[in-house]
């Protein structure tokens, strides 16, 4: 009972001691992240010069450790401007839309726990003991995907706000390219789901634990871990798929008439749910706090330690994607996303939930595996075959009509 | 999917650019030095020396000028100002007119308009104006900017020489003179 006590979810019978732990947790996941926010710009910017061949900010503080405090306060002393026909109320509302979803996502982050000896519980001083999150809901999962999708509407709505063309233009980008790569990402979600039958964060870091080979990045077989980075890049609005804001073809994208703080709750935003993300992916997929097996008996300080390196891996990747890859044309997005991510991860999302009934009703692993191929092949040569009917009939039509209405777009 | 072979290849190419910028001295030595690995030069405590041919500032020659006007006319900034008077010089031969020669009495270059075309120093015939590689001229006022007559005579000694033309060339190397 003292367990569900301190999940702040499940109001039964907790005293003060309850609630100290559980503001002492929100203070310190929201200091977490806000400090995380001021190493994660630091460091992209640090690391897109490094491989750049370029040294980058290095004036204020050691190494320019504190060039994101002094840009923090540059832009609070700067003019807060908005535009004459901006719709006021909402311009001044869409900062935080597109901010607070990204603090709420990761309260359902574990950030520790000992869950090979202990199932993730934390003694705490006074006899209490906890999880190291903010919040277990039993819908944990679910939470994340509302607030992904939350998040669309601060982007799309400072853009429609700001009454001009070209945030219009990024809205309008934006709304399309984070719902349609919703769909991939929730797929390759249901994958870890129907891996670890549960949708609390906690349950799915805890149906983890027990060597490498129990992570869901092997668990559901590779696929979906790699759909769920590229739509959750993609979610981002990052690099390649940053064209929300695509600074040669729309000055800024969604935030081009925002200025002073307003600006920099977007920035702050956008940083944060790169770091989010990143812990999101870490417990999905790669196991949260668990180690490798044989250190996570040394205490409570490894968990800890695991997610964060793992989590730094991440944001190293995000940052290296950025300097690598060129952004992706409007048409490739929707390509990829449409053509490519979602069915393939609907595939995998069968293949999964056919071997898991499999496993249950005790059918023959071996005759799961080949009816799955069978049906990949046939389904996936229907596929295509139907994109390239329609790319031929674009052809066709292109040729009959080269000024026609599909002769524009093709 | 035809994509993802280049894509990695790119990954790898940042990559190792990260670690040839990062660690100088190659993985066995993994001490993170970006200050040396990058090509950045930090410029106020280390100078590079710009390459001779470089649009620093331009100088002028005043000995050579005849206020003609063409480089103020040409200048797309209009950024040159001039200003001469005519002074009567003795007749060559004994008896003869006596010659007009013009006297330059203001020569000033706006550096705060000019754009570093260098077309006063193309369009002028006498060979008054050059291209000196010397930068470091930023002012904290604006109108200190505006350089005069002595301030643009002081950039000769800048001037670097021409260079050679290439071998098998007929024309005569100019001389800048000094």
């Amino acid at each position: 009972m003292m367990l569900f006590a301190a999940d702040p979810l499940l109001v039964g019978d907790f005293g003060w001691d309850t609630l100290a732990i559980m503001l002492g947790k929100v203070v310190i996941a929201f200091a977490l992240l806000m400090l995380s926010v001021l190493f994660m710009v630091w460091f992209e910017r640090k690391v897109v010069s490094d491989l750049q061949n370029r040294i980058g900010p290095n004036r204020a503080g050691p190494w320019g450790l504190l060039q994101t405090l002094a840009d923090g306060i540059k832009l609070f002393f700067k003019e807060d401007l908005v535009p004459n026909k901006a719709d006021r109320f909402v311009f001044g509302l869409a900062p935080y839309l597109s901010l607070i979803p990204a603090f709420l996502t990761f309260a359902i982050v574990p950030v520790g726990g000992d869950f090979t000896n202990n199932n993730g519980v934390v003694p705490m001083p006074g006899g209490e003991q906890t999880y190291l999150q903010v919040a277990d809901p039993p819908i944990g999962v679910l939470l994340f995907l509302a607030m992904s999708s939350l998040a669309v509407y601060g982007i799309m709505l400072a853009g429609w706000s700001s009454g001009s063309k070209y945030p219009l233009l990024g809205s309008v980008r934006a709304s399309a390219q984070m719902v349609s790569y919703e769909a991939a990402l929730g797929l390759a979600v249901v994958a870890v789901l129907i891996q670890s039958e549960s949708l609390s964060s906690h349950d799915i870091v805890a149906a983890q634990q027990g060597g490498i080979v129990n992570w869901n990045f092997f668990a559901t077989g590779v696929v979906p871990f790699f759909v769920f980075l590229i739509a959750g890049t993609a979610e981002l609005n990052r690099p390649p798929f940053d064209l929300v804001e695509a600074e040669q073809e729309l000055v800024g994208g969604f935030h081009t008439e925002y200025s002073s703080i307003r600006f920099a709750l977007f920035f702050l935003a956008e940083f944060m749910n790169t770091v989010t993300m990143s812990a999101i992916i870490v417990t999905l997929f790669l196991g949260g706090p668990n180690g490798p097996i044989l250190i996570d008996s040394l205490g409570w300080f490894f968990p800890t330690f695991w997610f964060m390196l793992k989590l730094f891996v991440f944001l190293f990747t995000f940052v290296w994607f950025r300097a690598t890859l060129p952004r992706l044309r409007y048409d490739q997005l929707m390509d990829l996303g449409w053509k490519l991510l979602i069915p393939i991860s609907l595939g995998w999302v069968l293949f999964l939930g056919a071997q898991s009934i499999g496993r249950d009703r005790g059918w023959n692993s071996i005759a799961i595996v080949a009816v799955t191929a069978l049906v990949f092949a046939v389904a996936g040569s229907l596929l295509v075959a139907a994109i390239n009917t329609a790319k031929a009939d674009r052809a066709r039509a292109l040729e009959e009509d080269p000024e026609g209405a599909h002769g524009r777009f093709t | 999917m035809a994509l993802v072979p280049g894509m990695i290849k790119g990954l790898g190419v940042t990559a190792k650019t990260f670690m040839k910028t990062v660690f100088p001295d190659g993985p066995l030595k993994p001490i993170p030095a970006p200050s040396r690995g990058a090509h950045t030069v930090q410029y106020p405590h280390v100078k590079e020396t710009p390459s001779p041919r470089a649009r620093g500032v331009i100088a002028l020659h005043e000995e050579n000028c005849t206020a003609c006007m063409l480089c103020a006319r040409e200048c797309p900034d209009w950024c040159i100002y001039i200003e001469g008077h005519k002074e009567k010089a003795p007749p060559r031969r004994a008896g003869g007119k006596p010659r007009q020669k013009n006297m330059l009495d203001r020569f000033d270059i706006d550096y705060a308009l000019c754009m570093y075309c260098g077309i006063c120093v193309e369009v002028c015939p006498f060979e008054a104006l050059f291209w000196s590689p010397e930068y470091e001229f930023s002012e904290p006022k604006i109108a200190d900017l505006l350089h005069d007559k002595s301030r643009l005579g002081q950039w000769m000694h800048t001037v670097p020489e021409f260079e050679s033309y290439e071998s098998g060339s007929e024309a005569k190397v100019k001389k800048v003179p000094k």
